[in-house]
């Protein structure tokens, strides 16, 4: 092995604090794929359960019994289309899923016996077969002529811009950053996402013909609704949320204080993880997903002591289970009823307070109490804003929406998370995408 | 996408999966939501004649065996034919075929063998607009004591005779349904053809008890402390009913006769194994029973798969591709040698194999300290067994061996040519190559 010029131990935040081959190993798939004997006992498992609570529990309605059937009778090609049928992200929605959350938790097996038919790694198992043997399994439609704009490449708007060209649609999709994927790309743990599989996603669903992407646009910068609405004849938002919230806590300007999805975007798009630099005490602020994924990843890269502070009890941390549980196991500590009152060091960060919170139903109060943990990184991690609305109607801090995602706006439509409705996940996402696209067809067909 | 499009005697079904005649085709209700699901057709199950329906038994109608995990491998049954008013079913075959005139509707009908009885029936049927008939000549239970159903089927002189009043008294094709309760289904079969036949249907249910309550010591499923021997259906048939299918494929007698392939039929490769001995079409009722309407969506999509990986552009391109290779043990090639192969990397170490041959076989694997298996090839047989009782999928395969070389169990050289026991030299009545 070759040996690393720093270790967990070296103060400050630096990079390369473990040999390559560990990290390659820490960075491997989260879920492995199956073997195919794998595959054939699991899905041996399913019961194809009639109107399967797995299917009501899945955002996007995939056919899950179906395509289980299809794996099980030895064309797992068959069922990666059941699969794309509902849900054209189905690869990455196998990666990413809170599938213990949704499909797996409503399995009936789950219920029986405790142990669920394993539908991610099954979904895996017939999409990514799918994918390495075939080019795209759609055809389109021949073509309307008409023409819609989707703003943002994310999960909700490729979705969208898929379903649309399918029915013969003209789509642009105009994307802020240099690459498309949206949270796919940039937003996702790099151990659920190997093998740059976001960017061989996007690629192989461009097979379905009639998209165009444009990359470096950004609504509200060199892009408005006011001239799409104009040159489309329908326009799909999905923005997603561009804001990052504040701590609003004394210090918070130190060097070694950043954003959560910053660190995770800069991971994932990293070609050596060797040169990420990483605290070796990492304080991550939050109880989401976005907590999870950048503490986890501080403590693969290397990070000696990583702990993750929330605000509230374990039981309110938007966080699954399975995932917290995975952050213990990788050796993140999990601190409760933990909000931040200042961030202490000559510049940088080197140490910071936490107030203890209660709740006696009268919303969350500081005790007054307070800890220090040593802390060379802070991670925020409390959650996205809404960047840019134009002049649409709002519900809370999202753009409101009636229906399949219709904003107040005549012809403009919005989906994912900069939308109302659903919770933030990328299933939940393409669901709306792929909707609004329906409507969008219907509109313009009409 | 492969066209599924099957004409099996000109009745055009948009997919060969027709369900058969039993429970799930006894009424509009259920038929109108099959077609939805989507299956090519169905056989309404069978109507009886005029004046009061068969009463049905109160209690259980059904006996079940289980593999692991509480599969359902086999199902059988007590209930008689449909136990509904006729006038009522035909009613209900005229609307539906009405709406949904790209399905085929076959109508199975079992009366008395007495030839006003189906004078009487046959114009009031194709009256419904149906397809076309089938003759159940194979209810094992109840109506056999009757003298109908397989009291028929197991004589072939009445599926003659039955047959050709049909062909006589409607004008539409006719498939006689094949009792597998009998010694020699080619008797039956050639009897159904020389009265004039479309087609043949096999098989109906097997005689069978499924088990024994060793409390009350009555057979399942039981009626107030008492069975009755049902008929057996569902995965555990398919194997009897694809060799009765192919002998009568393969039979001088009986080869080009239409067949509608039934029995076990639970996935497209089922289907895709019937139709290749020589099945036109095939019917399925257990898998229905088991798994619902919606199963059939996965013998559409995986049939439709595999015929296009192998280039079929349709069904009929199938139809009979294997009865060529059917033929009797006389004729294999003694000459062909195989070894069973362990794959180390895809074993498990169960030990399944060791224990089948060692015990029961040729002693021809061995279990090293570490348990790692491996086959002594001086003392395979390639007999098969330890391939069929691993629980992984090819991790133990048949190699054959090539011609040249030495098969060590035997230590003679692997013969190139074919050679089979007519002209063994330890055949008595071996005939001498010229």
């Amino acid at each position: 092995m070759s040996s690393p010029q720093n270790s967990p131990m070296t103060p400050g935040i630096a990079a390369g604090r473990l040999p390559q081959e560990t990290l390659a190993d820490n960075f491997a798939d989260l879920h492995a794929p199956f073997a195919p004997h794998e595959a054939a006992v699991a899905a041996d498992r399913c019961y194809f359960c009639h109107d399967a609570p797995c299917v009501t529990a899945c955002p996007t309605d995939i056919d899950i019994p179906l395509f289980i059937r299809q794996i099980s009778t030895g064309t797992p090609e068959a069922a990666a289309k059941t699969i794309f049928d509902s849900n054209i992200l189905g690869g990455m929605c196998a990666r990413v899923c809170p599938t213990e959350d949704l499909c797996e938790q409503a399995c009936v097996r789950e219920i029986a016996e405790g142990k669920p038919v394993e539908i991610g790694r099954l979904q895996r198992h017939a999409t990514d077969t799918l994918m390495a043997r075939q080019s795209h399994p759609y055809q389109r439609a021949p073509e309307t002529g008409k023409k819609v704009a989707v703003v943002g490449a994310g999960p909700a708007g490729l979705a969208c811009a898929h379903r649309l060209a399918m029915h013969g649609h003209d789509v642009t999709i105009y994307d802020a950053a240099d690459k498309p994927g949206g949270l796919n790309e940039f937003g996702i743990a790099a151990y659920k996402s190997t093998d740059n599989f976001a960017a061989a996603e996007v690629n192989w669903l461009l097979g379905i013909g009639g998209i165009t992407i444009k990359t470096g646009m950004r609504l509200g910068d060199n892009l408005s609704l006011d001239d799409l609405t104009g040159c489309f004849q329908a326009v799909f938002l999905s923005v997603g949320l561009g804001g990052v919230n504040a701590l609003h806590s004394e210090g918070e300007d130190k060097s070694g204080v950043r954003d959560a999805v910053e660190f995770i975007a800069e991971l994932r798009q990293a070609s050596d993880l060797a040169t990420l630099p990483v605290g070796r005490d990492v304080v991550v602020i939050g109880g989401g997903m976005t907590a999870v994924d950048a503490a986890v990843q501080s403590k693969l890269l290397g990070a000696q002591n990583v702990t993750i502070a929330y605000r509230r009890g374990r039981d309110a941390m938007s966080a699954s289970t399975f995932e917290q549980d995975l952050a213990a196991s990788k050796g993140v500590r999990l601190m409760f009823n933990l909000q931040p009152t200042a961030i202490y060091g000559d510049g940088a960060a080197g140490e910071i307070e936490l107030e203890y919170t209660s709740d006696d139903g009268g919303g969350l109060k500081g005790t007054g109490e307070t800890i220090r943990l040593p802390a060379d990184q802070v991670f925020k991690a409390i959650g996205q804003t809404l960047e840019t609305t134009g002049d649409l109607d709002l519900e809370g801090r999202k753009i409101a929406v009636t229906g399949a995602g219709r904003t107040s706006r005549k012809g403009v439509w919005a989906g994912g998370d900069c939308a109302s409705g659903g919770d933030d996940l990328t299933v939940t996402a393409v669901a709306e995408g792929r909707d609004a696209a329906m409507d969008i067809h219907a509109t313009l067909s009409a | 996408m492969a066209d599924l499009t099957t004409e099996f005697l000109g009745i055009k079904s948009p997919n060969p999966f027709w369900l058969a005649s039993a429970p799930p085709t006894d009424k509009e209700y259920n038929v109108r939501r099959a077609f939805e699901a989507g299956w090519g057709g169905v056989v309404w199950k069978t109507l009886g004649a005029e004046g009061p329906p068969v009463v049905n038994v109160n209690g259980p109608r059904y006996g079940a065996i289980y593999g692991a995990d509480r599969r359902l491998l086999g199902l059988n049954n007590i209930e008689l034919i449909t136990d509904r008013p006729l006038e009522v079913n035909l009613e209900e075959i005229t609307r539906v075929k009405a709406d949904y005139p790209d399905r085929a509707m076959i109508v199975s009908i079992m009366v008395p063998c007495e030839e006003q009885a189906w004078k009487d029936i046959l114009p009031r049927v194709a009256a419904t607009g149906a397809d076309g008939i089938e003759l159940n000549f194979g209810c094992p239970h109840g109506m056999s004591e009757r003298g109908m159903g397989a009291a028929v089927g197991q004589v072939p002189e009445y599926i003659e005779m039955v047959t050709r009043w049909c062909k006589q008294y409607y004008d539409k094709p006719v498939i006689v349904k094949l009792t597998p309760n009998i010694t020699d289904v080619r008797k039956p079969a050639a009897a159904a053809m020389r009265g004039g036949a479309d087609a043949v249907s096999l098989i109906n249910t097997i005689n069978s008890i499924t088990s024994v309550n060793l409390d009350t010591m009555s057979p399942e499923p039981s009626i107030d402390g008492k069975g009755s021997h049902g008929g057996y259906c569902g995965p555990a048939v398919k194997p009897i009913a694809m060799s009765m299918v192919s002998e009568i494929a393969r039979s001088p007698d009986t080869h080009g006769l239409p067949i509608s392939g039934i029995g076990g039929i639970t996935t497209w490769r089922d289907a895709a194994e019937f139709i290749s001995l020589g099945c036109g079409n095939v019917q399925v009722c257990t898998a229905a029973m088991t798994y619902g309407f919606k199963v059939v969506q996965e013998m559409i999509s995986g049939l439709s798969q595999w015929m296009d990986e192998k280039g079929y552009t349709s069904v009929e391109e199938v139809v009979g591709r294997a009865v060529p290779n059917v033929t009797d043990w006389q004729y294999l090639n003694l000459n062909y040698v195989a070894k069973a192969k362990i794959s180390q990397d895809d074993c498990i170490k169960c030990g399944r194999c060791y224990a089948a041959c060692e015990d029961t076989s040729h002693q021809a694997i061995a279990m090293s300290d570490d348990r790692t298996f491996t086959v002594i090839d001086e003392e395979c047989v390639a007999c098969n067994l330890c391939v069929d009782v691993c629980p992984v999928e090819n991790c133990i395969t048949m190699e054959p061996m090539a011609p040249g070389t030495i098969d060590p169990r035997t230590g003679k050289t692997v013969e190139k040519e074919y050679a089979n026991w007519t002209t063994h030299p330890n055949n008595p009545g071996a005939v001498a190559a010229e």
